[in-house]
């Protein structure tokens, strides 16, 4: 018996923007052997390379193709939009590496190197449409990430990071594949399409292992996403891990997670809303009080941002709750805009950072107004997104997010994710009171640099843009949903 | 009636688990690595008995002779006589032992639940027809290409991230450092 499938080779041209980075990838490593004192170029390689990207990103929206590979492999708008989100996220911390790193005095070529084939994990996982493929590609973006965590090698904590980052995920990962296995044993597939059409097929909505197995992904992707009660390992990684890579940890992977959660649940099992919604509802509740909470009592920015980025990823969760058009693309929006306004962030905690002083205690921003206006003036637009005031786009962010929530029915979730909104003011205007309402201590200036100025106006641009005019973005996520399934 | 599958299974999953358990428990770092040694035998007869005499060998050649070859290598450079000892990452095992049998007893209460899903075209007769590794081979080069690819992709990105977090930092030996990592990068690769 011959079982050969007829095997036709997938034309590539589709994936020209991940096989792009792949050579990316490949060729810093080589050039940065060759470069010797001349490393200074790479990082303007890697921002090129991520730029041309984006370009054939946008140069291929026009061909979605919903079955690459046999149906592994999805290029649609929904997978577009998060990789769009992936790449701006590698921009930005390129471009807020080349200081960071001079400072540190790292100089790995394959920094960016690992860097770029993050940002190719990622992308294979927004648009896996298989458990396997959808796997590898969190796997390939979290082995780059861990050992981007670990780079600061003489220091300790950083190591610390590292060495828990990879255990929890390594963890998480188990957690995954048993899971996965679970599923595959009872509907005989790993593609999302095929389970979902087996779950009616075969009567599964209502079976108690195949619940037990979908708690196993779900609560993986908990860790991935730092949802409480899975969160613990992300104050210390973010916090150990060199500032940059925080920044992308809390924008990229966060971002890509959600998109792969969005569409396991949303394309592969929504018969079982009424099973994993009271779930997710919970653990958004728990995320948003324990990352809002417990950032209240952190003196070292940092690790503030690292709660503040639990209690958003709470938020997000609040839009796949919603299980609609509305909140997926609501959590698209927000991906985006909190992209804009973490990196922005995190570009001021970089330029406050220099031999003496790592920028990263509450304390370094006592009188900030004073000696550098412009880069006060700019966190404060970025701590008053992140709470979510208008006319920032953390509010529009928040606005339609809770929107979505509270048009599904889940009015309590929604009237606790405000309380607790307001609660986060008190942690994010802190830090403005620190740089108004104090005298410095010692008139430092902050060395600028040109790619950190240009990760600011990005970010500026970014946050206030978003919030003025967030319309083109909502359309933009809400065209990509027909392809979800729903 | 058991069968005698069904009794070759439970020793083999018995023996699997136990022999984690004294592994990831042993003082000894030798001790632990002829545990494991130990325990990916039995994995290769539980292949065994699911018709996968391929993973099987591949299980003993990969895993027993190459990977934990490379431990022994490793623990002997090291020379590590008792473990290293370092501050517990979380509070108590009590609440990780509790935990992990809430997890057993939930799953192997609700085994019951389990119903077997659709099988794919290769039945056990479609392999024996083939053969195992001409089916495995097709499968990975048709239908798993893509996965295939991906997991070279992290092959390499392991490789790498290795490297740099092994390799000297350049801070330290400034002069001749270019070299020596050129050279350090050949020996891994």
């Amino acid at each position: 018996m011959d079982t050969a499938p007829n095997f036709i080779l997938t034309p590539l041209a589709p994936l020209a923007p991940e096989l792009l980075l792949i050579c990316l990838g490949l060729l810093l490593v080589v050039v940065d052997l060759f470069l010797g004192e001349k490393r200074h170029i790479l990082p303007w390689l890697a921002a090129l390379g991520t730029l041309t990207g984006l370009f054939l990103l946008g140069n291929g929206s026009g061909h979605f193709s919903d079955g690459l590979f046999g149906g592994m492999y999805i290029l649609d708008a929904y997978s577009l939009f998060f990789k769009v989100i992936c790449l701006i996220g590698v921009l930005f911390t390129v471009m807020l590496s080349v200081r960071y790193l001079d400072t540190e005095k790292m100089h790995q070529g394959e920094y960016y190197s690992l860097l770029v084939f993050a940002a190719v994990g990622m992308m294979v996982m927004v648009s896996a449409a298989d458990m396997i493929v959808l796997y590898l590609g969190l796997e390939l973006m979290a082995l780059s990430v861990y050992c981007l965590v670990g780079l600061l090698k003489s220091d300790s904590r950083s190591n610390e990071a590292a060495l828990k980052y990879f255990l929890m995920g390594a963890f998480s990962s188990g957690i995954l594949l048993y899971g996965i296995s679970l599923i595959y044993g009872m509907t005989g597939t790993t593609d999302l399409q095929l389970i979902s059409q087996r779950l009616t097929e075969l009567n599964l909505a209502d079976n108690t292992l195949l619940f037990i197995a979908l708690g196993m992904v779900l609560i993986a992707f908990s860790f991935k996403v730092a949802a409480a009660p899975f969160h613990m390992w992300a104050p210390d990684a973010y916090e150990g891990a060199p500032t940059p890579i925080t920044a992308f940890m809390s924008v990229g992977p966060k971002a890509a997670s959600f998109a792969v959660l969005g569409r396991i649940l949303l394309s592969g099992f929504p018969e079982l809303h009424v099973h994993w919604g009271p779930l997710i509802a919970g653990i958004a509740l728990l995320t948003m009080a324990t990352g809002n909470i417990l950032a209240i009592s952190q003196t070292n920015i940092k690790r503030m941002l690292a709660y503040s980025s639990i209690a958003h990823a709470g938020f997000a969760l609040l839009g796949i709750l919603a299980t609609s058009n509305e909140g997926v693309s609501a959590i698209m929006n927000y991906m985006l805009i909190y992209a804009f306004m973490n990196m922005g962030a995190f570009a001021i905690i970089i330029m406050l950072n220099n031999r003496e002083r790592r920028g990263e205690q509450l304390k370094d921003y006592r009188g900030l107004a004073q000696t550098n206006p412009v880069a006060a003036a700019l966190m404060l637009i970025f701590m008053f997104s992140l709470t979510g005031i208008p006319p920032t786009a953390g509010f529009i962010g928040k606005f339609y997010l809770f929107l979505a929530a509270m048009n599904a029915g889940y009015t309590g979730t929604v009237i606790a994710a405000v309380i607790l909104s307001a609660v986060s003011a008190y942690y994010y205007l802190r830090v403005v009171r620190y740089m108004y309402m104090y005298d410095s201590e010692k008139g430092e200036a902050v060395a600028m640099s040109p790619s950190l100025t240009a990760a600011l106006i990005f970010a500026v641009i970014g946050v206030i843009g978003l919030g003025v005019a967030p319309g083109w973005v909502l359309e933009m996520a809400s065209q990509s949903l027909p392809a979800l399934a729903q | 009636m058991i069968s005698l599958s069904q009794l070759l299974f439970a020793y083999l999953a018995t023996a699997i688990t136990g022999l984690a358990l004294l592994a990831v428990n042993a003082r000894n770092p030798v001790h632990s690595v002829l545990l494991v040694l130990a325990m990916f035998f039995h994995m290769a007869g539980l292949y065994l008995t699911l018709n996968a005499e391929f993973l099987a060998a591949v299980q003993i050649i990969v895993y027993a002779g190459a990977i934990l070859v490379l431990y022994l290598f490793v623990v002997f450079l090291v020379n590590l006589k008792e473990e290293i000892r370092v501050k517990r990452f979380v509070v108590s095992q009590h609440y990780a032992i509790l935990l992990a049998i809430g997890l057993c007893v939930l799953l192997v209460s609700n085994m019951d639940s389990f119903a077997l899903g659709i099988s794919g075209p290769w039945t056990i007769e479609a392999i024996q027809q083939t053969t195992h590794i001409k089916a495995l081979g097709r499968e990975l080069f048709t239908t798993y290409l893509l996965p295939f690819e991906i997991t070279g992709l992290i092959l390499l990105v392991a490789v790498i991230g290795g490297l740099v977090l092994a390799r000297e930092d350049k801070a330290t030996t400034k002069g001749n450092s270019d070299d020596e990592n050129a050279e350090t990068k050949g020996v891994h690769q």
